[in-house]
């Protein structure tokens, strides 16, 4: 049956390559057009409140949200349906995470990581739908979700230790002459943390689908050899669909890390 | 004339990506050294590994970002 | 520079991406580079997030976090359970040792108790034949001893007479008294 399913997936792919091979064949990659924003009714100026592709996508992830954790623990089985056991492998997952990472007494910020994760998670996986919006993509995204973590962080650091949690910069195990060139370097990637988590995040998204962007396009020059880059392709996507899920994974797990040094600051 | 200097460097900037991934590599290998010689060990380090390698990763995409800016922002 | 080499390139076909995307050309060819949408996005950013913690808060986790602990508590429920019918077989193994054991107790017991009767009624019998025999023993012996007494005086008797009467055949003098101490003299001895 698999082997069958193969055989009609490649003719079909084969086919098409020669059927709908473009009349003017040409290298036409755009890579980067798949991430525009666009005013979803129409009209040139995109304000603030105006309904895009991004309103719509995110919207799409607060369903997603909204049907995986909310609809599908509806029946509160003791013995879970598949939904359910997906939304409280979710749930244990991120819980162990927290509690592993930064602590037992960071329990109480995990509905806030938990939501960081679910939107991450799910924009993520949207994105990956042919002719979607990747939300996750965009600077401006990901900066204000690392930007929201720094300051929160921040804030809970100095709101439990005061001044003590600039100890954090000051590496009490070094040698005393060391210490200030060590405070200089750790208040740097104190502040690098926003900046390198907003990057990697969008970064990551960005190059995977500017890169299956850039293959399709080879695929349109190609013609009848489009089957090569399709193949490609494909292997990238499942790449694509790993990157999404660990990019959520490692912004979670980073937060909780960042977390754990505001809980406990001491060196 | 000017743009295709950028251009150049957008690729010299793109082989960092490439540089990246011998350090992403190099935590792999190192936490698959390791793991073998310790298995029993190795499963509570997963997330170590995850976060080596995030950050290895992170200054390819540098790199990478640098490319871009200099392909289409410069 | 690198804008207008991109905006040669696309050509016509940039006309069907809209208004946005012009805009977005208008400033740089990457639309993530294009500050005049962040605050669009930043606004609805914030908006999906305080919706998705809403949700998440208010309804999802709370009723993940039920679910969990009362499975959690089904399965001590069910594994304290299997634990007191565990205990409670135990127990009735215990019990019927237990009575197993009293009843094997209370057989030796018996055994025991009707073993000393018997005895104690053997015992008993045995004393009985022995008083019995010693009296018969004890009857015989007096009898004995008077006849031995009779026979010993009938003894004394007839000697002294035969002695006398020898005594007075051979011409002597009866000395009755000489006789009878002469008598005693030989049947004692």
């Amino acid at each position: 049956m698999g082997k069958l399913f193969f055989y009609v997936a490649l003719a079909l792919v084969l086919v098409s390559g020669l059927v709908f091979a473009p009349e003017h064949a040409g290298l036409a990659i755009h890579p980067m057009d798949q991430f525009t924003v666009k005013a979803l009714f129409g009209g040139d100026h995109v304000a603030w409140y105006t309904p895009t592709n991004v309103t719509l996508w995110m919207f799409l992830a607060i369903g997603a949200i909204f049907v995986l954790l909310v609809m599908g623990s509806a029946n509160r089985g003791i013995v879970p349906s598949r939904a359910q056991s997906i939304a409280e492998l979710a749930y244990g997952f991120i819980y162990k995470m927290v509690e592993d990472v930064a602590g037992k007494d960071a329990v109480k910020f995990f509905p806030y990581i938990m939501t960081l994760f679910m939107f991450i998670v799910t924009a993520n996986f949207l994105g990956l739908i042919p002719m979607s919006f990747t939300t996750t993509s965009h600077f401006a995204v990901t900066g204000v979700l690392a930007v929201v973590v720094f300051v929160a962080i921040t804030i809970t650091g100095f709101v439990l230790h005061g001044v003590k949690f600039l100890g954090l910069f000051w590496v009490s195990s070094a040698p005393l002459a060391l210490r200030p060139i060590l405070a200089l370097i750790e208040v740097i990637s104190y502040f690098v943390r926003p900046v390198s988590l907003c990057i990697r995040l969008a970064g990551n998204i960005m190059a995977g689908h500017a890169v299956l962007k850039v293959f399709a396009g080879f695929a349109g020059a190609l013609g009848a050899a489009s089957f090569l880059p399709i193949f490609a392709i494909s292997a990238f996507y499942a790449l694509e669909v790993l990157v999404a899920f660990i990019q959520a994974y490692v912004f979670t797990i980073l937060t909780c890390v960042y977390l754990k040094d505001a809980l406990h600051p001491s060196h | 004339m000017e743009g295709d200097l950028a251009y150049i460097g957008a690729g010299l900037a793109g082989m960092g990506t490439g540089i990246a991934a011998l350090g992403v590599g190099n935590v792999a290998a190192n936490f698959l050294a390791g793991a073998l010689r310790n298995p029993s060990a190795a499963a509570s380090q997963t997330a170590t590994l995850f976060i080596g390698i995030a950050f290895a990763e992170a200054l390819g995409i540098f790199s990478f970002l640098v490319a871009l800016l200099l392909m289409f922002a410069v | 520079m690198a804008s207008n080499t991109h905006d040669a390139g696309h050509g016509a076909a940039d006309a069907a991406h809209g208004a946005a995307d012009a805009a977005a050309h208008g400033s740089s060819g990457m639309p993530q580079l294009d500050f005049s949408t962040y605050g669009n996005q930043i606004w609805w950013l914030l908006v999906t997030l305080v919706v998705i913690y809403l949700i998440l808060s208010r309804v999802a986790l709370p009723r993940i976090a039920a679910i969990l602990n009362e499975r959690q508590g089904t399965i001590t429920n069910d594994l304290a359970a299997a634990e007191d019918l565990k205990a409670k077989a135990v127990e009735a193994e215990n019990a019927y040792n237990k009575a197993l054991a009293d009843a094997r107790a209370e057989a030796q017991r018996i055994a025991a108790e009707t073993r000393a009767e018997i005895q104690a009624e053997v015992d008993e019998a045995i004393a009985k034949a022995d008083a019995e025999i010693a009296a018969k023993t004890a009857e015989s012996e007096t009898a004995i001893a008077e006849i031995r007494a009779t026979a010993l005086d009938n003894v004394k008797l007839v000697a002294s007479d035969t002695a006398s009467a020898l005594v007075e055949a051979l011409g002597g003098k009866d000395d009755t008294k000489l006789i009878a101490a002469a008598v005693a003299e030989r049947t004692e001895g």
